[in-house]
């Protein structure tokens, strides 16, 4: 029986997101006893709905990282699919559901752009996403002349409230729109990835695609359908991003690449390919998330906070990798797997 | 004759292989930009003027320099995503030890030992942020993206904790002089940038440290595995990529006349599309110095086209993104278009 557990606990060492964990607990623990009104439910809730953009968007970027692939276009695709949907909303007052699919067509084409980009040029992910993103942003730009859409339909901008719960503080907590969307979006992203051959083709890919290829697997159609989906759930961020704050602002989404790039590696998604779990990166979320609200609470200089995302990420990337070397020869004979 | 035919083919392959890798050098790009200039020296009137060529000279050092920090990592197979906070933050150091040093009523000697000493406390930070990047690139293992993404918020950080976002100024007019000055009507920032790149393409292609560089990009495993010390070149080559950061804040100072710490952070993502359209893989192992400086004046003659026919600047980006999109595709397609070519015939 000890041994089991001793095989357990190792199995357990081995996996990344632990360690993440770990830090996650002592950091909020350290928050809990210094800052007031940090393990509270309003301020959890807060934290949830903040971040909620960046979930959503960071599971379509775990998809692609996992197929072996980077993107760096998600905030400008994002902006795009915004602004068109806006636009449409607005200026010609479709109904509802066509905008959303708009909206959500804009994101899956430039997604499968991309992926033309890559697959059929043979051009690097990185180089191929990083132009798509100049030229769609900066076109954004140009045609929008930065001008924001101020006068968003009500449907859009309204409040949806699934439970509203009074606590005995006082304090209102309301599970929102966007909580839901994040909630659903993970659990569709986390079963797509661990319980259909679509996902397991997927790791198969980003882990080595040239053995992918030869056992039969399309990775042109995967290809597609990883970018494809990044594109989708972008606009899908880049929409509750304009429900959140009540406008469409053509600028307001850049700069939030690296951000999300970096949760999701910290959550352990490799950026070779192949390796990295939905729970992982929504622990890169919390992990950024708490960190920016805590010190906030604590009432430390805003100005401070890049300083301390800069040592996370050092830090937590350089203990994963260097306790994961240990036991990579062991992996990679079969031992424990890399995801699941 | 049936044991002819195999060495034909292959002679006719060798030919094809060798003009793929000619056209997707240097003369597609020559090609490119002497068409661009073409173009616009037709289409638009005093394109090429004195006026033109002097805004070229002035506009293309930063950019290069940055460019070229990016390109020594590249080579490697890795990235240096903290290029544009280490030269704000050797400008920063370099304008604050300028400001708190000199007074207005110092003598001439004084001001330049104090100058002389803000560019060595450039210098030395430039070489310990290199240093230390370089050293966590090569000790973790952890991938040059993430640990420059690391760095890159870490030195942004310091840099606008402590100047509060707020841009510095106090350059003395000694130094803004001898920056702005013009050798045969040659701007002094435009000959730094030609002698940091030649000094940079001579230590990449006539070095055994720079013949590791490219090696290491091809294949690292097959590098240490021949008995060269692969950590101590990633640590160099960061270390290079960091110094060559310095030349860069030297031009921000000369430019702005100030520092600060969000000055120029656009180029980021711009360095990486001129390296690569230079033909710099961005996987590592090949590219030079020449199709770098190549790619840079075609980006610089579509900006200053553009703008003299009164583009904005958003469009100009835009353009500068499909170019590199076009040039890549028509590199993959020369590489897939004569055996697909060869099939149809067939």
């Amino acid at each position: 029986m000890p041994e089991r557990a001793h095989a357990g606990l190792a199995r357990l060492r081995r996996r990344p997101e632990i360690w993440l964990l770990l830090v996650i607990l002592l950091v909020g623990g350290v928050f809990g006893v210094t800052a007031r009104g940090f393990l509270t439910l309003p301020n959890v809730i807060d934290l949830l709905e903040t971040y909620s953009v960046q979930a959503i968007i960071a599971m379509g970027l775990f998809v692609v990282l996992v197929s072996g692939g980077i993107d760096i276009s998600f905030a400008a695709t994002a902006s795009v699919a915004q602004y068109c949907a806006a636009l449409l909303a607005s200026r010609v007052g479709l109904p509802v559901p066509l905008v959303i699919a708009a909206g959500l067509g804009v994101g899956v084409a430039l997604g499968c752009l991309n992926a033309l980009l890559i697959h059929y040029f043979r051009i690097t992910s990185i180089i191929a996403t990083i132009a798509m993103m100049s030229v769609s942003f900066s076109l954004l730009m140009y045609f929008s002349e930065g001008r924001s859409v101020y006068d968003l339909p009500d449907w859009w901008t309204s409040r949806v409230v699934f439970l509203r719960a009074e606590l005995a503080s006082g304090d209102i907590v309301r599970i929102t729109l966007p909580i839901v969307l994040m909630a659903v979006v993970a659990l569709v992203t986390w079963a797509l990835m661990t319980r259909t051959s679509l996902g397991r083709q997927l790791y198969a890919m980003g882990g080595n695609p040239e053995a992918a290829r030869r056992i039969g697997i399309g990775t042109g159609r995967l290809t597609f359908f990883a970018y494809g989906y990044l594109g989708l759930l972008a606009a899908v961020g880049g929409m509750v991003q304009a429900h959140r704050v009540g406008e469409s602002v053509p600028n307001a989404m850049v700069g939030t690449e690296l951000a999300i790039l970096s949760a999701a590696v910290l959550g352990g998604a490799s950026l070779t390919g192949g390796i990295g779990t939905v729970p992982g990166v929504l622990l890169g979320i919390v992990l950024l998330a708490i960190l920016q609200n805590g010190l906030n609470l604590l009432g430390v200089s805003p100005y401070f906070f890049q300083i301390v995302i800069g040592i996370t990420i050092l830090v937590s990337t350089s203990i994963t990798v260097l306790s994961s070397r240990r036991g990579r020869r062991l992996r990679q004979l079969g031992g424990a797997p890399a995801h699941g | 004759m049936a044991d002819l035919s195999p060495s034909r083919d292959r002679a006719r392959s060798d030919f094809r292989r060798s003009l793929v890798r000619l056209s997707g050098g240097h003369p597609g790009l020559t090609g490119l930009l002497a068409a661009l200039v073409l173009i616009f020296a037709l289409m638009v009137p005093n394109f090429l003027s004195a006026g033109t060529l002097n805004a070229f000279m002035y506009q293309l050092p930063l950019l290069g320099l940055l460019s070229l920090a990016m390109v020594v990592p590249l080579l490697t197979g890795g990235l240096n995503l903290a290029i544009i906070a280490t030269a704000n933050q050797s400008a920063l150091l370099m304008v604050w030890i300028m400001r708190t040093l000199l007074s207005p009523e110092a003598g001439a000697s004084t001001t330049l030992a104090v100058i002389a000493l803000a560019l060595a406390a450039g210098l030395v930070l430039c070489i310990a942020i290199g240093f230390l990047t370089g050293a966590l690139v090569a000790y973790t293992g952890v991938h040059p993206i993430l640990v420059t993404l690391g760095t890159k918020s870490l030195i942004d950080g310091i840099s606008i904790y402590l100047t509060r976002g707020m841009a510095l100024s106090g350059v003395p007019e000694i130094f803004s002089d001898a920056a702005n000055a013009t050798l045969l009507g040659v701007p002094a920032i435009f000959l730094l940038l030609v002698v940091v790149a030649v000094c940079v393409g001579v230590v990449l292609k006539h070095t055994p440290f720079g013949v590791a560089c490219t090696m290491i990009g091809s294949n690292i495993d097959a590098v240490r595995y021949s008995a060269i010390d692969t950590r101590r070149v990633l640590v160099g080559v960061y270390t290079m990529s960091s110094v060559t950061c310095f030349f860069a804040a030297l031009v921000m100072l000369a430019t702005f006349n100030s520092a600060s710490a969000d000055y120029a952070q656009s180029y980021l993502l711009v360095t990486i599309l001129a390296a690569v359209l230079g033909g710099v893989d961005p996987f590592g192992g090949f590219g030079t110095v020449t199709g770098l400086m190549i790619a840079l004046a075609i980006l610089q003659v579509i900006s200053s086209g553009l703008n003299q026919f009164g583009v904005s600047t958003y469009l100009t980006v835009a353009i500068w993104g499909g170019t590199l999109i076009l040039v890549v595709v028509a590199q993959s397609a020369r590489g897939t278009l004569p055996p697909f070519l060869a099939r149809l015939r067939r």
